[in-house]
Order: structure tokens, then sequence, then C-alpha cells
């Protein structure tokens, strides 16, 4: 089944911007991890800084795969940036803002900014700032052959976009 | 723009995409061997290269991927007669006199070289 680490899309232009926004909840697993109480420090839970990539990652592929009408195979290729000026906790909200840099035959580069919105007061404030590499696969290893499952992320993501009413 | 303009933001290019120190960019470091770069990390050098110097840059163009692919330009890992001087008409940027010793497919990358971009961009200047 398809990973899927953002909760909903609210924005996306072709080729220009995806927003989305994940929720963070004290429920999933990783956090009871991402830190345990330990002696007499209590748990600190907080959502994984790789996690928060791969968020971006996601909204970032998202509006790579789709200025591409999901033909390309996208994959995550190199983190060229991730800065991290806060910590996600529990009940905040984290809205990823992705833009493209670059697109081309060969693959695509990105940058964009993670922010936490606090739902009590709906005031949000700068979480990170990540630029990302993506290949198209298919022309960069010659046509290698890629995992099937990797065919239900394209037809997922494709779902989830048409169901916000955005055309391919 | 002269020798020296261009080697300054080639030079940027390459401290940003591959996350490397100024010192470290010296003009006969390459790209693969001193600087780490991978595949990928082409594609960030094209787009950035593209954007520092408004020039349009195919990755064919600067790396001459198309022969390496092609078998009748590579047997057994290694580039034949035809291949190598496929690569010289398409890489007249390049350095391939070493490479030519070996001509080992793997040892490629090595034959871009810091000033072997700074020539490649003044080409299409």
């Amino acid at each position: 089944m398809r990973w899927i680490w953002i909760d909903r899309i609210l924005e996306l232009e072709r080729g220009r911007r995806c927003v989305t926004i994940k929720n963070v909840s004290a429920a999933e697993e990783v956090l009871h991890d991402h830190f345990p109480a330990k002696g007499d420090r209590p748990a600190q839970p907080v959502m994984p800084n790789t996690l928060i990539i791969e968020g971006m990652a996601q909204t970032a592929g998202i509006m790579v795969g789709h200025a591409g009408d999901f033909k390309e195979k996208v994959i995550l290729a190199k983190i060229t940036r991730a800065e991290f000026s806060d910590a996600a906790r529990p009940g905040y909200t984290i809205r990823f803002t992705a833009e493209m840099d670059n697109y081309s035959k060969s693959g695509a580069s990105t940058h964009g900014k993670c922010e936490l919105i606090d739902p009590h007061t709906g005031e949000s404030k700068p979480l990170a700032e990540i630029a990302l590499m993506f290949s198209h696969i298919d022309h960069n290893m010659a046509g290698l052959a890629f995992p099937e499952h990797n065919s239900r992320l394209h037809r997922a993501t494709h779902a989830n976009v048409a169901g916000l009413g955005f055309p391919g | 723009m002269t020798h020296d303009e261009v080697f300054a933001k080639v030079r940027e290019v390459l401290e940003e995409a591959l996350g490397v120190d100024e010192d470290e960019v010296t003009p006969e470091a390459t790209l693969g061997g001193d600087l780490g770069a991978e595949s990928i990390d082409y594609l960030d050098i094209v787009f950035r290269l593209e954007k520092a110097f408004g020039i349009k840059i195919s990755q064919a163009e600067l790396m001459a991927d198309n022969v390496l692919s092609d078998p009748q330009y590579v047997q057994d890992g290694k580039v034949t007669d035809l291949g190598m001087a496929e690569l010289r008409k398409q890489l007249p940027h390049a350095d391939l006199d070493t490479f030519d010793e070996s001509r080992q497919v793997d040892e490629f990358p090595n034959i871009f070289t810091v000033e072997s971009m700074v020539k490649f961009v003044q080409g299409k200047l």
C-alpha cells in the first residue's frame, strides 16, 4: 500500500507550486520513540526531521509528477538543503509549500518552506526550509525495471489530485 | 566575460550544488573524484549553470552520456575506438587524454574537471 505522509492537498498549480498539510498527532507511533521518557526526563514527542523532509518530498513530488501528467517515474534523488528552525510537536499542523525551480526531461529541482500552524490561535511560524532534486528515472537509468508498488503510488497520487478537481 | 569571472561563478555553482568549500574547487579538481559529485548532482549543476549564466544546456552536450549507453561505443565496460572519437567530437571542453589510456567507463566521471566546466560555459557564451 502506498504510504502517504501528508493529509491534504490545499493548492496545486501546474509546474509551479503545491501546498499540503500534515497534522502531527500524539497517536502516531513514531513520536512515541522520538523521544521517550528516560530517567527523570519526561517524554519529548516531536516529529523526526527526516519525516518532515519526507512530507516535503511528497508535496514536491506530486507537483513534479503533475507537471509531467504523471507519465514520468519521479523519485527523490537528492536533499540539496534542509534547515530546521523549530520542532513539530503533537497538536500542531505542518504546512508544506513546495515551488518548482527547474523542470526538464531528466528531472526537477524544487525548494520550499515548512510552517508550523497552531490550530488554537491560527498563528504560524517557520519550521524548516528544504530544497530537493527529483529524477525522472526512465531518462536517467536506461529504463531499469521499477517496482510495481510505484505504479500504485502514481495511481494513488493521480486519484488524490483528481479528487481535488485537477485535470490529469 | 573573462575566464576568471566565469571560473568564479562556476566555483559558486559547484559549492552550492555539491556542498564543498571554496578552496576545494580548484581548476584541476575532478567533479566525480575530488568533489564527490554523483549522477544526480550533474543535473543540479546543469540547472544552476543555466541560471547563473542565462544559458540553455542539455545534459547530453555537457556529459555525452548518450555515448556511454550505446553498445557500439562501449564494449566490456570499455570505450571503443569509435566511442573515443565520438567523445572527442562531443566533448571539446574535456581533457580526454588520461581517460584514453584506460577507457574504463567507471573512470569516465573523472574527466570532468572544474576547468572543463569553465571551458564548456565559455563555449556557450
